[in-house]
């Protein structure tokens, strides 16, 4: 990448790109919330400011002091729950960010979430703790869920690379695949929790098998709050996912079929095997995500989830956009989001608003993300791009829904193999 | 059996018609992945507008007056205002895809995502809980049509197929019927439709004979919309118990798979809705345990599980998808934003 002044660098001009998305994605949600204090009567203006603080602050939010007044200051609960949501939502994003970078939408990460979430629970609960240590246990469920995920990945990923079939529409059925065999697995096993008589609903916690995360002392940092060691196998994955990307021959590979699928195969790679490869990887990312998330051993797994697919594989695709694909960068857009979540939960307790409005906020920054281009037109004051810069996008894989998507002529032949000078001499 | 004819076709319904929604917004170039979105927001809407409607009285004085009537014509008012709105709903996908030529499937994702954050967001401000029910009664109380209405005795004989079409049955069905024939042959056999289509398949053509494809394409989309609305209320009104609550069970995404099943073609269309339907009625036939059922006992004697049927229609789509992949007809220019300057 040729140094040149530092608002004229592509690593700058992305970030500020997504720095633009996250303030107007919050500026909708305050002005939601504003709209939604001014028409109903039972909220006063005061309690619209408040609401606005807490999305901004909830994180730092202490709740109420004795004159009723909103009180900041570091709060370990919250801190260390961030931390404890942000593990499944870095790993989905994670996963849709690898895909992404072989030219792939994964919006298939709520499926191979759930095939890694039952995988691993399977896993973790029927193997007696009484006969293996639960530190074993709990590394094959691991390695179980990531596997498991990896499967389910790859099924569109060989319907992508054998059939050309559209991977989106492939997701889409395997995502609902999942849910209703999920549902029907857990539906036949004994993992749900009778123990309880309210929560048959649910699955037993991994705990009650003795099998959790190690927390490596950091709930004595947080106390009171729900983390653990998750978030550092999080943070390991994004590290070794970004050298194997950025560094590898492997990485590199897979990168030039995301840019040109025919280009790269007349260049002697495999990218057949590439796209499923890249499937699977992502599969495993989110199935480790699922994995992490349930194998805390205090939380809780509803099983009936035929009808509902499981948010944070949707959350995933906010965070790889908010990355720009970037493996490392994966790890903020996560706590961001994250950090979100917290907020909401914030909201609900101290305000007359909920925590849906985080939701609304984080779809906002989606919806800008589709666009993002224009958005990084408008820094550079640049009125028009090549046409080649603006499918040579790595999230844009052109995404004719379903059946045979004829790549070749949808293309324009114009894409700059990934890694090639064209790209970095734009500026 | 009239009750497995009156309960497919309740789940048939809006998936046939938000299939239909799928139809006009990717012939016309735009791939619609939001379905699902536009669904929620519609439903939403549709309910809002019955509570207002409920709030001001109108339901209690036309049931006081014994007027079905007038209760089933305040119905397609909140069908028209579900339409509507889904219209307006949709006009941010139209705008990403058409005028900002942004990422057609990340903008529909985005919406899909919008739309049950928005909704839950407004429903708990709303009702202090996740679901946004009606002021007062249920859906059956107000809209099912009973042959008692229609001029029957209670204990009158009308046959099964009388039972199974005239006998408690909503009025949107047949609404939805009605507009997916006209709506069907106005993309087949109209000059506006064959437009439409020309746009989905080669725009730079289209253009070159002087249609303007960036209206046409916004003309898809807004129709997919107000459909996709309107089913969303009609799945509401019929399986939900016209209640909102931010979710229609995935039937948006199924509504995708009736689509793709049926290649784009709207008589295809119904048949896999049809098909559909029957599964989604035979799985949910399990749980309910209608006394009414005749022939639903002897599938559930046969021993597959529930979750079977639900999960059939996807495998199906998949499998259909792997064996007629090169036959398909996907219109040829979808999810391609429109340049003016590529021929």
């Amino acid at each position: 990448m040729e140094k040149g002044r530092l608002t004229q660098r592509d690593g700058f001009k992305t970030l500020v790109a997504s720095l633009i998305s996250i303030v107007i994605g919050l500026l909708a949600g305050a002005v939601v919330i504003l709209i939604v204090g001014l028409i109903n009567p039972s909220i006063s203006l005061a309690g619209a400011i408040e609401g606005i603080k807490i999305v901004l602050f909830g994180v730092f939010s202490t709740g109420r002091n004795a004159s009723g007044a909103l009180s900041f200051g570091f709060n370990p609960v919250n801190m260390g729950n961030l931390f404890f949501r942000a593990t499944p939502l870095i790993l989905t994003g994670l996963s849709v960010a690898i895909a992404n970078k072989t030219g792939l939408f994964n919006i298939g990460a709520p499926g191979q979430y759930l095939a890694g979430t039952c995988a691993s629970l399977f896993l973790a609960l029927s193997i007696p703790s009484s006969k293996m240590a639960p530190g074993l246990i709990w590394l094959i469920a691991l390695l179980g869920g990531m596997i498991a995920g990896a499967l389910w990945g790859s099924i569109p990923g060989m319907l992508k690379a054998l059939l050309n079939m559209n991977e989106v529409i492939a997701c889409i059925m395997t995502n609902w695949i999942a849910a209703n065999l999920v549902t029907w697995i857990f539906d036949m096993s004994d993992l749900k929790n009778t123990a309880e008589g309210t929560k048959t609903g649910y699955i037993y916690k991994t705990s009650y098998n003795g099998v959790q995360t190690p927390k490596f002392g950091l709930d004595k940092i947080f106390r009171g709050s729900q983390i653990n060691g998750g978030i550092i196998v999080a943070a390991i994955l994004c590290v070794v996912m970004y050298i194997v990307i950025e560094k590898t021959t492997f990485g590199y590979e897979l990168k030039a079929c995301g840019a040109n699928r025919h280009a790269a195969k007349y260049a002697g790679i495999h990218d057949k095997r590439d796209i499923i490869l890249s499937m699977a990887i992502a599969g495993a990312m989110a199935g480790a995500a699922g994995s992490l998330y349930y194998l805390s051993g205090n939380t809780e797994f509803f099983w009936s989830t035929y009808q509902s697919l499981p948010s944070e594989g949707f959350t995933g695709i906010a965070v790889a956009l908010l990355a720009v694909n970037n493996p490392v960068g994966t790890i903020f857009a996560g706590m961001f989001m994250s950090m979100l979540n917290i907020s909401g939960m914030q909201l609900t307790y101290l305000t007359a608003y909920n925590e849906y409005i985080t939701d609304v906020i984080i779809a906002v920054i989606v919806y800008l993300s589709a666009f993002s281009l224009i958005i990084r037109m408008l820094i550079s004051g640049r009125k028009k791009i090549e046409r080649s810069k603006v499918t040579g996008e790595p999230i844009v894989p052109a995404a004719a829904a379903a059946a045979p998507a004829p790549t070749a002529d949808a293309a324009p032949a114009a894409q700059p193999a990934a890694g090639s000078p064209a790209k970095d001499k734009e500026d | 059996m009239a009750f497995l004819i009156r309960q497919t076709l309740i789940y048939a319904i809006p998936l046939m018609i938000v299939a239909l929604a799928g139809i006009f917004s990717e012939r016309s170039g735009t791939v619609n992945l939001a379905l699902e979105g536009i669904m929620i927001f519609g439903a939403f809407s549709g309910v809002v507008f019955v509570r207002i409607m409920q709030g001001a009285g109108w339901f209690a004085a036309a049931k006081a007056d014994d007027n079905w009537m007038k209760l089933q014509g305040y119905l397609m008012l909140a069908m028209l205002v579900a339409a509507a709105l889904g219209s307006i709903f949709s006009l941010l996908l139209a705008f990403a895809a058409i005028n900002l030529k942004a990422d057609q499937t990340i903008g529909g994702t985005a919406l899909n995502m919008l739309a049950p954050a928005l909704v839950l967001f407004l429903v708990r401000l709303m009702s202090k809980q996740n679901t946004l029910l009606l002021l007062s009664g249920d859906s059956a109380s107000w809209f099912l049509i009973k042959k008692s209405m229609l001029g029957f005795g209670k204990n009158q004989d009308i046959g099964m197929l009388g039972e199974a079409f005239l006998n408690k049955v909503y009025l949107t069905t047949y609404v939805c019927i009605i507009i997916f024939v006209i709506l069907s042959v106005l993309m087949y056999r109209t000059r506006f439709g064959l437009r439409l289509r020309a746009c989905g398949e080669n725009p730079q053509a289209a253009a070159s004979l002087g249609i303007n494809v960036i209206k046409m394409r916004y003309a898809g989309v807004l129709i997919s919309g107000a459909l996709a609305g309107m089913g969303g209320f009609v799945f509401a009104v019929t399986t939900a118990n016209c209640s909102a609550n931010g979710d229609v069970a995935g039937f948006g995404f199924l509504a995708l798979a009736v689509m793709i099943f049926g290649n784009w073609k709207p008589l295809n269309v119904a048949g896999g809705a049809l098909l559909f339907g029957l599964f989604k009625c035979i799985a949910a036939a399990y749980s309910t345990l209608d006394i009414n059922g005749d022939g639903i006992y002897t599938l559930a004697n046969i021993g597959i599980s529930s979750n079977v049927y639900r999960l059939l229609p996807y495998l199906i789509t998949l499998l259909v998808l792997m064996f007629t992949s090169k036959k398909s007809r996907a219109p040829k220019a979808e999810g391609i934003p429109y340049d003016k300057g590529m021929r």
